[in-house]
């Protein structure tokens, strides 16, 4: 019985690292090859999100809904990186911040007038309904297993591309180092825009995702842009395996801390206090993971070749 | 660069002057609360200056910044619960407790850079957060409402909205005072040294760790004053103090106003709140006005507000990286 | 220096001339309204500050006869901005009234000072039980309910129904852990489990695990808001529902209806009112409610419209006249208006004395989902913090 409800985190905790893994993918790439601090990625998560509400709401199917909103995501990502970003490459970090900042209120705010401040949400594709029982009257639902694999279908396929394809092997050579790149005649513009794209398009494509799972609502990215900053800077900013590993590590630490932390403490805690400290514990047990790989590993698990 | 420091203390008596003006003002029209509105803005300050110091100065971007507001706040707090009301035992003890955590988790967290040193303070902030939310004896999440303020020797006299006005004016001044006194000093220059070249000031034979250690502990002891005297502010604490959002707003008022200069943060926090407010004031949606103003400021108004004041200023300095 | 200055240079003009302009018109009643308008909550802000305007509006702008002036303000759920929203709404509006207040932990801040300044607060939502109890006050009025009150009749019920074991669920904070003491008054059967979550939290799918292997015969839980979606829709996705009674408060409401649509069918929840409650005055409120913002009202809502009755009922009564406070205090005491939950009364310490129900999620025909009232579980109910009250 326990050993089943040990499996079931873990397969909790493997859904929520792809899911994270999604997000801090684009933002390790961009960070890492273009130097740029992106903290409106996670506003990219969000209008994934709320674009599948629409589409959804047009199409009514599930599959054309996530090409639309993948399009879509990607039209608005290109839009902002020319509108903004592209603007601030070469500006130190701090104003990176203030104006990625300046982005996700806007978008934060935007949503909220254009959609309302309820919560939305719609379904996940009807082959995907359903569970598949593994105890006894609780099954596992099978679109969290397709998110599951369709997590892990882009992770390899990202790990093609970077390490199998000439762009990726511009995208590692210009997270190592940037300049050296430009001085050797590669058009970094164009490829900064092509690693921009493909971030906001990865970051949409979790959100489209977790619509049917979560509930889609303004701010539902800053939580994410949290977690997926942890992330990357315990993955090593820059790496793609790191970012990859260390989002597993995370959506594992961080489901099984809730799941058992509290249980942990009854064994030599009375109930209550086991009550009030546990959750407190769980909830903070991911930043004592990187802080505590900080320590040890400065620079993260896989820092990037050529960066310290 | 002597005239630049005049400059900076000419600005510097001009703000404080406006701010030690803007009671009987306010009052002579009508505006009394405006006295209310401009201490939280002061406490901010103070709180953006002793960011700025680390920050601006030695280019440590803490991300966990607001916890050593809240620690003050609820070291103040949680003193009044106990029935302790003398500020001059519980405002020492709140820069005291804000000085050991940033004694403790800046050891640790100077040990990284750039990125890695912004995510490691946000981890101990986001602790102190979940710490301070499970304290159900003082108030859990919900926070804890005080019941009056500090006493000074045993008088009650910060009771009174302007006399703690002046407090808190009195604090600023004070504490950039102390901040000038020290960006000016060996030391200051030594953490604007390791800034700029860390390997450099280190064969030349300052440990730079350990420089930079006691600047992270003076900037949290001044924040954790900032908490003590938000605590006084509100008579209430909370763990949204905290939270990882106020520690990106300080960051925010910190570039805003332009960092390396002191009265910037000062700038920087006034700009921050007082748009907030007026917005607030027109529309419901008033990020959708604030968010492309912020980006328009960056954009335009490189080096900050502060820049404004200056004829002409050096270039940024290189990235926090 | 470019436009930032500039901005501020405006937007500081701006204040001043807000100001004087406030400054002269001092006739009409003046209603602070303070709810949170920003984050996910929002929407709790929004169905309160909306079923307040309808009322204002039905009745022409007006109420107890006098032109009203609302200033809506956003308390961003933080404490010390509502405190400083609040001392503004105070001083520089000179408010009658102060409305509205979502959230315990913003009741708490504001409560002092408004209370204090001699104004009267008149709670829409926030029921926190030091308000209700010993730190009771003749200026505040609340026209929900005491917090516990809500936790209360799900464990009342799930002790008369005979559940034997129940798994209780609720965020972690202080109101979450009310909650759960609110439901372990009334039930007394065995507690298999309490899980605290993260405030905020989106995923339940390792909670749901837990329960799943608990085996309860019913769960009780307390999920406001986005969270309360996402506990409902995976609740349902993981087939809980066939073999766990689910037992809720603040859950399954008007506010997450729209977001859980079929999920939440069949499950249980508490309140004092629902939409298609049959009294006069609660039919007028939905049906014009639905038309003018085009969906079903929620308890916030209805809660709302009702502090707008509130006070339109205590200014009516002493003719418009604000100055003599006892007589205003005297008035709204009396609580003379239509409630749209029906019966209706305060209680020593201003709270409501009211009945509370069960009730589940329903479809209606034409695709709404609402909430409707499968039985009474209190009858003029009262809350336990009363008696601590030492309020005449």
């Amino acid at each position: 019985m326990t050993a089943t409800l040990f499996a079931v985190q873990v397969l909790n905790g493997l859904q929520l690292g792809v899911l994270l893994f999604l997000v801090a993918a684009g933002l390790t790439l961009v960070f890492g090859v273009m130097d740029f601090i992106n903290l409106a990625h996670g506003v990219q998560y969000m209008l994934g999100a709320y674009l599948a509400v629409t589409f959804y709401g047009l199409t009514g199917n599930f599959f054309a809904t996530v090409v639309l909103a993948l399009a879509a995501a990607l039209v608005l990502g290109l839009v902002l990186e020319v509108l903004v970003f592209r603007h601030f490459y070469d500006r130190d970090h701090l104003d990176q911040v203030l104006a990625t900042f300046g982005v996700i209120l806007f978008l934060n705010e935007g949503v909220r007038i254009v959609w309302g401040a309820s919560p939305l949400s719609y379904p996940g594709p009807e082959i995907l309904q359903g569970a598949i029982p593994v105890m006894d009257g609780f099954g596992y639902p099978v679109y969290r297993i397709a998110l599951i694999v369709a997590g892990l279908i882009c992770a390899a396929g990202l790990w093609l591309v970077v390490a199998r394809t000439k762009v990726g092997m511009l995208i590692r050579a210009g997270a190592a180092n940037p300049a050296m790149l430009s001085a050797l005649g590669v058009n970094v513009r164009q490829l900064f825009m092509v690693v921009f794209g493909f971030g906001a398009m990865l970051a949409g494509f979790a959100g489209v995702m977790a619509g049917p799972i979560f509930s889609v609502e303004p701010g539902m990215g800053d939580g994410v842009l949290i977690l997926a900053f942890v992330v990357i800077v315990i993955g090593g900013i820059g790496s793609i395996r790191g970012a990859f590993l260390a989002a597993l590590l995370v959506g594992l630490v961080d489901t099984l801390g809730r799941s058992f932390m509290t249980d942990i403490f009854k064994l030599f805690l009375e109930p209550s206090a086991a009550n009030q400290v546990g959750p407190a514990i769980a909830s903070m047990l991911i930043y004592v993971l990187m802080a505590g790989v900080l320590f040890f590993r400065p620079t993260g698990l896989f820092p990037a070749p050529g960066r310290a | 660069m002597r005239d630049l420091l005049t400059r900076e203390r000419l600005i510097t008596a001009a703000l404080l002057t406006v701010f030690a003006l803007l009671p009987p003002v306010a009052e002579a029209f009508g505006q009394g609360y405006l006295t209310n509105v401009a201490s939280r803005v002061m406490i901010y300050a103070i709180a953006a200056l002793s960011l700025d110091l680390i920050l601006g100065y030695g280019a440590m971007v803490s991300f966990g910044h607001a916890a050593f507001i809240g620690i003050g706040a609820y070291a103040v707090g949680i003193s009044a619960e106990h029935n302790l009301w003398e500020g001059t035992l519980t405002i020492p003890m709140a820069m005291a407790a804000a000085g050991l955590f940033a004694l403790a988790t800046g050891a640790i967290s100077l040990r990284t850079r750039g990125v890695y040193f912004i995510m490691i303070t946000l981890a101990f902030g986001q602790m102190a957060y979940y710490t301070a939310s499970s304290l159900s004896a003082y108030g859990g999440d919900d926070g804890l409402t005080i019941w009056g303020r500090s006493e000074v020797l045993g008088n009650p006299v910060l009771e009174d909205d302007t006399a703690l006005y002046f407090f808190v004016l009195i604090c600023l001044a004070l504490c950039w005072w102390v901040a000038s006194r020290v960006v000016g000093s060996r030391f200051g220059r030594v953490i604007a040294g390791v800034r700029e070249n860390r390997a450099r000031m280190s064969a030349v034979g300052f440990d730079a760790y350990r420089h930079q250690l006691v600047a992270y502990v003076l900037a949290g002891m001044m924040a954790g004053l900032a908490g003590a005297l938000l605590a006084n502010h509100a008579e209430f604490v909370s763990p949204a103090y905290m939270s990882w959002q106020r520690s990106g707003d300080l960051i925010i008022m910190v570039v805003l106003g332009g960092m390396g200069s002191l009265y910037g943060a000062v700038l920087g926090a006034v700009a921050y709140l007082a748009l907030e407010d007026v917005l607030a004031g027109f529309t419901e949606h008033w990020r959708v006005i604030f968010g492309p103003l912020l980006i328009l400021i960056v954009l335009y108004a490189r080096g900050g507000l502060a820049r404004a004041f200056r004829r002409e200023g050096p270039s940024r300095e290189g990235r926090d990286g | 220096m470019g436009r930032g200055i500039k901005a501020l240079a405006l937007a500081a003009g701006m204040t001043v001339a807000g100001a004087l302009g406030a400054a002269q018109a001092a006739e009409p009643l003046k209603i602070g309204m303070m709810v949170t308008l920003s984050g996910p909550p929002a929407v709790l802000g929004n169905h309160i500050r909306d079923g307040f305007q309808l009322f204002v509006d039905e009745n022409g702008g007006k109420l107890g006869g006098r032109d009203v002036e609302m200033i809506v303000v956003d308390d961003e759920l933080k404490p010390d901005v509502a405190l400083t929203k609040v001392k503004e709404l105070l001083e520089r509006d000179k408010v009658d009234f102060v409305a509205g207040i979502v959230f315990s932990n913003i009741l708490q801040a504001v409560f002092r000072p408004v209370t204090e300044s001699e104004t009267f607060l008149i709670g829409a939502n926030a029921g926190t039980s030091t308000f209700a109890g010993r730190g009771c006050n003749k200026y505040f009025f609340s026209t929900s309910w005491q917090n516990d009150q809500i936790h209360e009749v799900m464990g009342k019920y799930a002790q008369e129904k005979g559940f034997k074991k129940v798994f209780l669920m609720a965020p972690n904070y202080q109101a979450g852990k009310d909650s759960i003491n609110g439901f372990k008054r009334y039930y007394e059967g065995e507690v298999v489990d309490e899980v605290y979550t993260k405030l905020g939290n989106l995923d339940f799918s390792a909670e749901l695990a837990k329960i799943a292997a608990a085996k309860p015969d019913a769960m009780f839980t307390f999920m406001p808001g986005g969270m309360g979606v996402n506990l409902v829709r995976q609740f349902n996705q993981a087939g809980l529902a066939d073999s766990v009674t689910f037992l809720s408060a603040f859950t399954v409401d008007g506010t997450t209806l729209p977001a859980t649509k079929d999920a939440a069918l069949g499950l249980f929840s508490s309140s004092q009112w629902t939409p298609d409650m049959d009294n006069e005055a609660n039919k007028k409120f939905v049906t014009a409610y639905e038309a003018k913002y085009d969906s079903v009202p929620s308890l916030y809502s209805s809660q709302g419209y009702d502090a707008a009755q509130l006070i339109d009922s205590a200014v009516a009564a002493v003719g418009g006249d604000l100055s003599d406070k006892d007589a205003v205090i005297a008035a709204l005491k009396k609580a003379d208006f239509a409630s749209v939950r029906g019966d209706f009364k305060f209680n020593n310490n201003h709270f409501p004395i009211q009945d509370f129900y069960l009730v589940k999620a329903v479809k209606r025909d034409d695709g709404a989902y609402h909430t409707t009232v499968v039985e009474k579980v209190f009858d003029d109910y009262g809350d336990v913090h009363a008696k601590d009250c030492r309020m005449e």
